[in-house]
């Protein structure tokens, strides 16, 4: 087992150590993200699912410090980025970029599609605005646009699935290491999203990217990750290769999950009767086992003691007190 | 279909007047649905499946224009009087729309506004319209519905507002119950939990209903036939066994693939479908989906395929190249 456990942590680029955020909202504290632990490799895509409010966009902030950890560390290359400030910081992240959800929100209405992908050229410093061009352009004929119909448009022009390869566009200018790609395709039409995964996947070869890929459809995560984690309530349920974490979850709240996607087949008859239940507010997140009170498998231990991530399989981990595969 | 149908839609059209020209965002539409039938329309956005439901409710924006008949248990709803109108909606004729809080008012509590439309519909008393109040939120599935009934909609979570949605909507014994996209603003546990009850519901009370979606896989386990929609036209019907096993119609081919499986092997490259849908204010000669379609050819270009029956009456497609169909059936 230790073995294995060491295979998966070789030459990670990302670390998350125990990673605890908080907000305070109206004088109560939301739990946000309650000590996560995770790496990416290098090269690989990382998949991260959970229901809204699990934490999962919060976790993908706070890798870029935009949202400050109350403890734990972050750490890129090596280098604690929790600890970093000002210039050191802006330094890193130009070789960490984020894409949002919303892809016609992130983009400024007001600005020409050729500033908006030149922007973060200039705070970088290339000064040479012919580079920057240069740049520009080759960055959006690898999204599949071309520039000279697109540089001088306003995002307003775009449909949904033009403007998230514009912000795709913008995020690879500067010919990062790391993407986080927070719901990148849940706003957009099934059509759509098939084209917009198919770029990723091939941007990811083409730059030699790492990727930290956060959405709420398993299938579309599955689709485009070499290992997936799961998160509920602002903690990891579950972490593991993704097709063995599909073919045999070990944590309840996975199965769950995968039980309740549709599935396009007439053939295949939806399970009937989930477990009724939402999950519980994050200001006041149930004890031990945060699962626990939707979960059929809860008993008093659950309640008293929080489970901590365990190896069930070979790279699987689960935190329950009675997974569904048993280690060994 | 011998039957007499509860709901028909006749060569329905809807036109919005818009700063870039007119748009045609329902496009003879044909639709028929027989009593607790369910019927499923898909499609994209854009594609009109929102702005056929407004038509059917006939709550359309006011500088839209439609032509066409819509006959609705005997009455032709586009020409009923507003008051009866109204009377018949929210009776008989109900609806769940995406976001709960576009139906419910957020001034007022659960309790008042489910008693309310008990009272006004079918003029009960308050002390037995609150009675069918708790029994209804019960029977959606809200725990403690005594306590809801004092509550207002914003203390509630959004799963919770759209069961309190579907209470409204099925406190009047309606005969036909429009669900548009009725979970895409939940997560996935709540969604299946919703559709669940709403199918339960619709089999207890033989309700017919009709499920919007974008989702093929939401329509696949729970609904009698599917139309699929693309550029305001229907361009497939079928029973959904058959729709998804012997489709004629490449964009739904197409369509279905482009979705993710579970199933399938990480990294697995997805059939995309390429490009994207017409500008509907610029309407395409020819078959809206020839720019984007593997099988075009000359005729698709020039001429808009009809609606026309396959080897059986209930399976209905536009197009002159249908896959699965052996060369020489179709002309």
């Amino acid at each position: 087992m230790m073995q294995e456990t060491q295979q998966s942590q070789r030459d990670p680029l990302l670390k998350v150590e125990n990673l605890v955020v908080e907000y305070a909202v109206g004088g109560k504290t939301v739990h946000a993200v309650s000590g996560v632990s995770l790496q990416v490799a290098r090269g690989e895509t990382l998949g991260l699912v959970g229901e809204s409010g699990c934490g999962k966009s919060t976790l993908g902030r706070a890798v870029l410090q935009l949202r400050r950890a109350v403890s734990g560390r972050v750490l890129f290359d090596g280098q604690d980025l929790t600890a970093m400030q000002g210039d050191a910081l802006r330094r890193m992240r130009r070789r960490v970029q984020l894409i949002f959800q919303d892809p016609i929100a992130s983009l400024n209405p007001r600005r020409r599609i050729g500033e908006i992908i030149a922007e973060p050229l200039v705070i970088s410093g290339v000064k040479d605005p012919e580079r920057r061009q240069q740049l520009v352009c080759e960055v959006l004929s690898a999204v599949g646009l071309d520039p000279s119909l697109v540089i001088g448009r306003l995002p307003h022009e775009f449909s949904g699935g033009q403007c998230q390869r514009i912000c795709i566009a913008r995020a690879l200018v500067l010919n990062p290491e790391f993407i986080i790609c927070d719901e990148p395709v849940s706003a957009l039409d099934v059509s759509i999203r098939a084209q917009i995964l198919n770029l990723l996947e091939d941007m990811k070869g083409r730059f030699g990217l790492t990727l930290l890929f956060i959405a709420h459809d398993l299938a579309v995560v599955k689709a485009v990750s070499d290992r997936v984690a799961v998160m509920y309530l602002g903690r990891l349920c579950e972490v593991g290769p993704s097709e063995q974490l599909f073919a045999r979850p070990a944590h309840p709240y996975t199965a769950l999950l995968i039980e309740a996607i549709p599935v396009p087949d007439p053939d295949v008859r939806p399970a009937e009767s989930v477990p009724v239940g939402e999950p519980p507010s994050p200001i006041a997140p149930p004890s031990g086992c945060r699962f626990r009170t939707r979960c059929p498998r809860a008993d008093q231990r659950c309640i008293d003691e929080v489970p901590e991530l365990r190896a069930v399989a070979p790279d699987q981990y689960a935190a329950c007190h009675h997974p569904l595969i048993a280690a060994g | 279909m011998t039957e007499p149908a509860l709901l028909s839609v006749e060569n329905v059209s809807v036109d919005l007047p818009t700063p870039r020209g007119n748009l045609r965002a329902v496009d003879q539409v044909d639709l028929k649905i027989g009593a607790g039938r369910t019927l499923g329309i898909v499609g994209e956005s854009g594609c009109g499946k929102t702005m056929l439901s407004r038509a059917i409710l006939q709550l359309l924006p006011k500088k839209a224009k439609l032509s066409g008949r819509v006959m609705f248990d005997g009455h032709d709803l586009v020409r009923l009087d507003p008051e009866r109108l109204r009377k018949l909606r929210g009776r008989s004729l109900a609806v769940v729309f995406q976001d709960p809080m576009t139906s419910l008012n957020p001034v007022l509590t659960i309790g008042t506004q489910l008693i309310e439309t008990l009272q006004e519909h079918l003029e009960l008393d308050s002390v037995v319209a609150k009675r069918r109040s708790v029994e209804l939120l019960a029977a959606v599935g809200i725990p403690a519905p005594e306590q809801r009934l004092m509550q207002y909609p914003h203390q509630l979570s959004g799963g919770m507002r759209q069961r309190v949605a579907i209470a409204i909507a099925l406190s009047c014994e309606p005969k036909l119950l429009i669900a548009d996209e009725p979970t895409t603003a939940l997560d996935v546990t709540i969604q299946a939990q919703i559709l669940d009850l709403l199918a339960r519901e619709q089999r207890r009370r033989h309700m017919a209903m009709i499920l919007i979606t974008h989702d093929l896989g939401v329509v696949a386990g729970r609904t009698d036939d599917v139309a699929v929609m693309y550029a305001g036209r229907v361009v497939e019907r079928a029973p959904t066994p058959v729709l998804f096993k012997k489709m004629h119609m490449p964009y739904t081919e197409a369509l279905l693939a482009a979705i993710p499986k579970i199933d399938a092997a990480p990294h697995t490259p997805l059939p995309a479908i390429s490009g994207r849908p017409p500008d509907p204010t610029r309407p395409i000669q020819g078959c809206s989906f020839s720019p984007r379609c593997r099988y075009a050819a000359g005729r698709c270009y020039r001429e808009k395929p009809l609606l026309t029956a396959s080897e059986s009456l209930d399976h209905q497609y536009a197009c002159f190249h249908p896959i699965q169909v052996t060369a020489g059936v179709c002309e």
